[in-house]
């Protein structure tokens, strides 16, 4: 787990391999061809690069619209301006109307942490997870990344893939499976489970390596769908093991946590703790910084691990 | 999803044939019959559902009825049809007139509009793309119709296809700024395809536009955003058939504004700020369609 990458890097160069296979691939941006990495698309399919400017409604009306004429759009931008500002549009235009719009939210959770709230998207899970017919993916790494980016461009409807910009090593095991509502169990274990997403996961990894040198032993499970979610795999753990953590980059108000712990709650309670930004806008700070802040480390979920055993 | 009607589709062609074949005074007497049907339509059809907004409806089913009798390349019998103009109703809130237009056409039987926002019908207050044939994306909520219509614009560029997107925005509703991003893109990108028309009856639900917030000089402001702009009068079927034909040139998309009368047809109904969602009682139901009947052919 020693090297690390950047997750719109593999998105890039993913996006830019179905292109060149699929003519039906276009991208849609809002002036953000640097941050969203689109400058290899453009430079071989300028003119399947829209860029709208900076206007997030229209460009998701734009992606809609693009659909309804056969193509798969990818919309890329920032992800709180993506989710905050064009809400309405997401709703509406792409998940009401069925369209195959591929919303990418680049850059998420804490990844612009020095330039304050109005730019950390911690938000968008909750958000986007309560429109229906729209599915929710958050990759952990590059593997991932790039599966999202297959997957999507080859179902029939829309989703939302939250690109990292956060550097994270590979944890994908070879050959796992990439499925909606289907989760990755990264490591065995009976005592308690943590499940995460996103960057979380490799510090999952590390949380559970330094407990079992403790002789406990976490059961590490990736969630890269918020939804449709795996409740076989959240209620396995609830039913297997003495409590849950779950772990995201977001607020805990409606994301990851809150989706486990109301189908927990209602099949098979158990003992959970929710580790995310706790219903607060964020200081401003590092990326780094505001993940320490908050607990979002391996040291933070070994804590939580340990109360939840304790309590 | 709601099914073709075969008998409603060979009578829309017929009428279409013969829309065609006529001379301009004819043309006129025929697409006037076809809104005067669909005024009547809809006053039934929010009478039966006790809610409605028969102001906007009235306004704009001139507008429909042109582009759906004699204007739009379509086929009621495959609504996907890839090469069919796409046609967008931003004011979501006038389906009604888009749906007695749509029934008109056959893409369902007419009979399907009895159950116009009854429980679980098809027909629900603003149009479903999923559910109804012939509405290309979902509107309701506000100032959405123009970008969608540019992406399909886009599109049928980047497909070279001769395809053109219209798409109906209620006066009021430019006061959403989603709209004027999607102009700046539109006369950017250069998009001759793409007609948008106004429906400019002037009154929006709380009173005039132009008390709540002014949107003249409206043409300045389209022409300002790169549009080809062509003023006409919004019951003169003559003249939006005119301005519908009309395919800018140099690249510009265009602008028709094309000025009506909310609640038209229907004089205690007209320019009266309230019946943009009142219900009529029985006795005005009469009323209405009496006066339609004398003034319709």
């Amino acid at each position: 787990m020693s090297e690390t990458y950047d997750c719109r890097q593999a998105f890039a160069e993913e996006l830019l391999a179905l292109a060149r296979r699929d003519a039906r691939i276009v991208a849609v941006c809002n002036d953000s061809v640097g941050s969203s990495n689109l400058g290899g698309f453009r430079e071989e399919f300028p003119d399947r690069l829209i860029n709208v400017g900076i206007a997030e409604q229209d460009m998701v009306g734009v992606g809609a619209g693009l659909a309804n004429g056969g193509f798969i759009p990818f919309v890329c931008a920032a992800a709180p301006f993506l989710t905050g500002r064009a809400l309405e549009q997401i709703k509406a235009d792409v998940a009401y109307s069925q369209a195959p719009v591929i919303l990418c939210g680049m850059s998420p959770g804490m990844a612009y942490g020095e330039l304050g709230p109005t730019h950390h998207s911690i938000e968008d899970l909750s958000w986007l997870r309560a429109i229906a017919n729209l599915p929710v993916v958050v990759p952990a790494d590059p593997i991932q990344t790039r599966a999202a980016v297959r997957w999507a461009a080859g179902h029939t409807g829309p989703a939302y893939l939250r690109i990292g910009r956060f550097k994270v090593p590979v944890t994908t095991p070879a050959h796992a499976p990439f499925e909606p509502g289907r989760a990755i169990r990264l490591t065995d274990g009976d005592d308690a489970a943590v499940i995460a997403a996103g960057t979380m996961v490799s510090r999952a990894l590390s949380a559970a390596e330094h407990l079992r040198k403790e002789g406990v032993h976490a059961r590490v499970i990736d969630m890269p769908f918020i939804d449709p979610l795996d409740e076989g795999a959240v209620l396995e753990a609830a039913r297997t093991t003495r409590g849950i953590v779950t772990a995201e980059e977001g607020t805990v108000s409606g994301g990851l946590g809150a989706a486990v712990a109301s189908t927990v709650v209602q099949h098979c309670p158990v003992r959970m703790r929710i580790l995310g930004v706790p219903h607060v806008f964020a200081p401003t700070g590092s990326p780094g910084f505001l993940l320490e802040h908050f607990g979002l480390t391996a040291e933070g979920i070994v804590r939580a691990v340990r109360e939840l055993l304790a309590a | 999803m709601l099914k073709p009607d075969p008998v409603a589709i060979e009578a829309w062609r017929a009428r279409r044939a013969a829309l065609l074949a006529a001379n301009a005074a004819d043309q006129e007497m025929l697409l006037r019959q076809s809104s005067t049907e669909l005024r009547r339509t809809v006053i039934r059809m929010v009478e039966r559902a006790g809610m409605g907004h028969l102001g906007g409806d009235l306004s704009v089913i001139d507008i429909l009825a042109t582009l759906f009798g004699a204007v739009l390349r379509l086929d009621p019998n495959d609504a996907h049809w890839p090469e069919r103009d796409r046609f967008i109703l931003s004011k979501g809130h006038s389906a009604a007139a888009l749906y007695a237009t749509l029934a008109a056409c056959g893409y369902f039987a007419p009979a399907q509009l009895e159950t116009f926002m009854a429980p679980l019908s098809a027909l629900n207050g603003h149009p479903n793309r999923t559910k109804v044939p012939g509405v290309e994306t979902n509107t309701g909520p506000l100032g959405h119709g123009l970008p969608v219509a540019v992406g399909c614009a886009l599109a049928a560029r980047m497909q070279g296809s001769a395809r053109r997107t219209f798409v109906v925005l209620g006066d009021g509703e430019l006061q959403e700024g989603s709209n004027w991003e999607a102009a700046m893109a539109a006369g950017h990108y250069e998009l001759a395809n793409l007609t948008a028309i106004v429906d400019r009856n002037r009154l929006q639900q709380g009173a005039s536009t132009e008390e709540t917030n002014r949107l003249d000089p409206l043409s300045d402001k389209w022409r300002s955003f790169g549009w080809e702009v062509r003023e006409v009068d919004g019951h003169d079927h003559v003249d939006l058939l005119h301005a519908f034909r009309h395919l800018p040139r140099r690249g510009k998309p265009l602008t028709v504004i094309a000025h009506t009368v909310k609640g038209k047809g229907v004089s205690f109904m007209e320019n009266r700020v309230e019946w943009h969602h009142k219900v009529p009682t029985a006795p005005q139901v009469i009323a209405a369609l009496e006066e339609l009947q004398e003034t319709g052919s």
